[in-house]
């Protein structure tokens, strides 16, 4: 996995499918530079894995609710492991943002953006919602099309400069203020050191154990008694439920989804620090993806009155989640020590 | 979620696209692959569209009996609601809901007619209409 090849310029940019933006891009931006990871590696080496219940922050009116770290941080997150550096850049205008991506472009740099998944054409209709939190590559540009590498989507794509614009600076929750990022330098490790590997796995340990009530499995809890409160009559309470499983599976990967990126990491750290007890673990959390995946098509069921609603029965399953994921951080913090 | 567990239910929603998950192979390492979705996920996305699509129809409604203006359509219709749009336009969100009133609507001039615009990506001329 760690075989340091040559760097390579943007027209030799090859796309790869990846089940989240984030991870997806900056493990693009690694193999890019010559150094070959996975997306699980980089969403595990950076610690992206997380609960957030965010009953303040609105979202067309419902809360925030994240299965992962905030936007940049899967990014962010391999500087330190690896010694990689990334600028990050916002703009005041959709022209000055325009005219610095294009200048990238020219210098043969393959640039990461932030944008809404709104205002991307190439999206089909139904996946279009104003989430601004999408990260995409921009490795080209063609007369008045840019060139895409989006790693949710299987091939790359093409864009217009006018729309890519657009999305660039939509506003809102989380707006992206033509946010674009780019590899100023490349890795210095040649390879991941397991005490890297450790300090990682640490550090998501602490974040889902955290002691405060919107975040990890005391996030989970909190949202548990939210469901507790919704009506099992009024139609409005469809719409929170069927919400949180929209966050969790659509929106990038979701819940299940990044529990399997990160077991599929530990299975990986593994191996590469020689560390059984990690790929003991990553069974556990298969076990508790699969546990999310039972509380969305419960939801779903709900939703489509193949079942009745149930909130209380919804909030006993999530307690359940909380439950599992409490022991199994518990346990994974002590093959740190 | 074993290899041969992963859906490929055909969820409309995602175009024709495929989406990477994660997956148990024989060996029990985890592999990606490619799903063409899993109908849980065409449930509640169906269901979000749905509310959005009804909160379109009941403002265009409004707007024939000329309770609402036709910003109270555009604004549904980009799947949008009163803070989004505030934050879009700059107006405070107390005007927003002011302009989505029909009489205050008819009074706003061409400038405050082009944020509108500007930020449902509309041309003015259509801002000012509903479909028929």
């Amino acid at each position: 996995m760690l075989t340091p090849t040559r760097p390579r310029s943007n027209a030799e940019f090859s796309h790869q499918h990846a089940g989240h933006c984030e991870s997806g891009v900056a493990s693009a931006l690694m193999r890019h530079s010559g150094f070959d990871m996975s997306e699980s590696m980089a969403f595990g080496l950076s610690s992206g894995l997380a609960f957030v219940y965010l009953p303040f922050v609105k979202l067309s009116g419902l809360p925030l609710i994240a299965y992962r770290t905030q936007p940049k941080s899967l990014i962010k997150g391999l500087r330190k492991p690896l010694g990689v550096d990334f600028s990050f850049e916002t703009f005041s205008s959709p022209e000055r943002g325009q005219a610095r991506l294009d200048q990238l472009l020219a210098q043969g740099k393959v640039v990461g953006l932030q944008t809404s998944v709104y205002w991307l054409p190439y999206f089909p209709p139904e996946m279009r919602f104003h989430f601004n939190a999408h990260n995409l590559l921009v490795y080209g540009k063609e007369g008045d099309e840019y060139l895409i590498s989006d790693p949710v989507f299987e091939a790359p794509v093409r864009c217009k400069v006018e729309d890519l614009n657009r999305s660039r600076f939509a506003k809102g929750v989380l707006a992206p203020k033509g946010l674009l990022y780019v590899m100023d330098r490349p890795p210095v490790q040649s390879e991941i050191s397991p005490e890297a590997l450790r300090k990682a796995i640490k550090k998501t340990c602490r974040g889902m154990l955290a002691p405060v009530p919107i975040a990890g499995v005391k996030g989970m809890r909190s949202l548990a008694r939210r469901f507790e409160k919704l009506s099992d009559t009024e139609a409005t309470t469809a719409d929170f439920v069927g919400h949180m499983v929209r966050m969790q599976e659509e929106i990038g990967t979701g819940g299940a989804g990044f529990r399997f990126i990160y077991a599929a990491f530990l299975q990986e750290a593994a191996e590469l620090a020689g560390n059984k007890a990690w790929a003991a673990s990553a069974d556990q959390l298969i076990e508790i993806g699969d546990g999310w995946r039972a509380l969305a098509l419960a939801i779903a069921r709900m939703i489509r009155a193949r079942d009745p609603m149930d909130t209380r029965k919804l909030a006993q399953m999530l307690r359940r989640q909380a439950d599992a994921e409490e022991a199994f951080f518990r346990s994974l913090v002590k093959t740190t020590a | 979620m074993e290899l041969k567990e992963v859906p490929q239910e055909r969820n409309t929603t995602l175009g024709g696209q495929r989406k990477v998950v994660y997956a148990k192979d024989a060996q029990g390492r985890l592999r990606i692959a490619a799903s063409e979705g899993w109908e849980v996920e065409e449930i509640v996305t169906t269901q979000a569209l749905t509310s959005l699509q009804n909160l379109a129809t009941s403002a265009l409604e409004q707007v024939r009996l000329g309770q609402a203006s036709s910003l109270a359509y555009w604004m549904h219709e980009r799947r949008m609601d009163e803070a989004l749009l505030a934050q879009s336009t700059g107006f405070w969100r107390w005007r927003v809901r002011r302009h989505l009133k029909p009489q205050h609507f008819a009074n706003l001039g061409a400038t405050d007619l082009e944020r509108y615009a500007q930020a449902l990506g509309l041309s003015v001329a259509t801002l000012k209409t509903v479909p028929a």
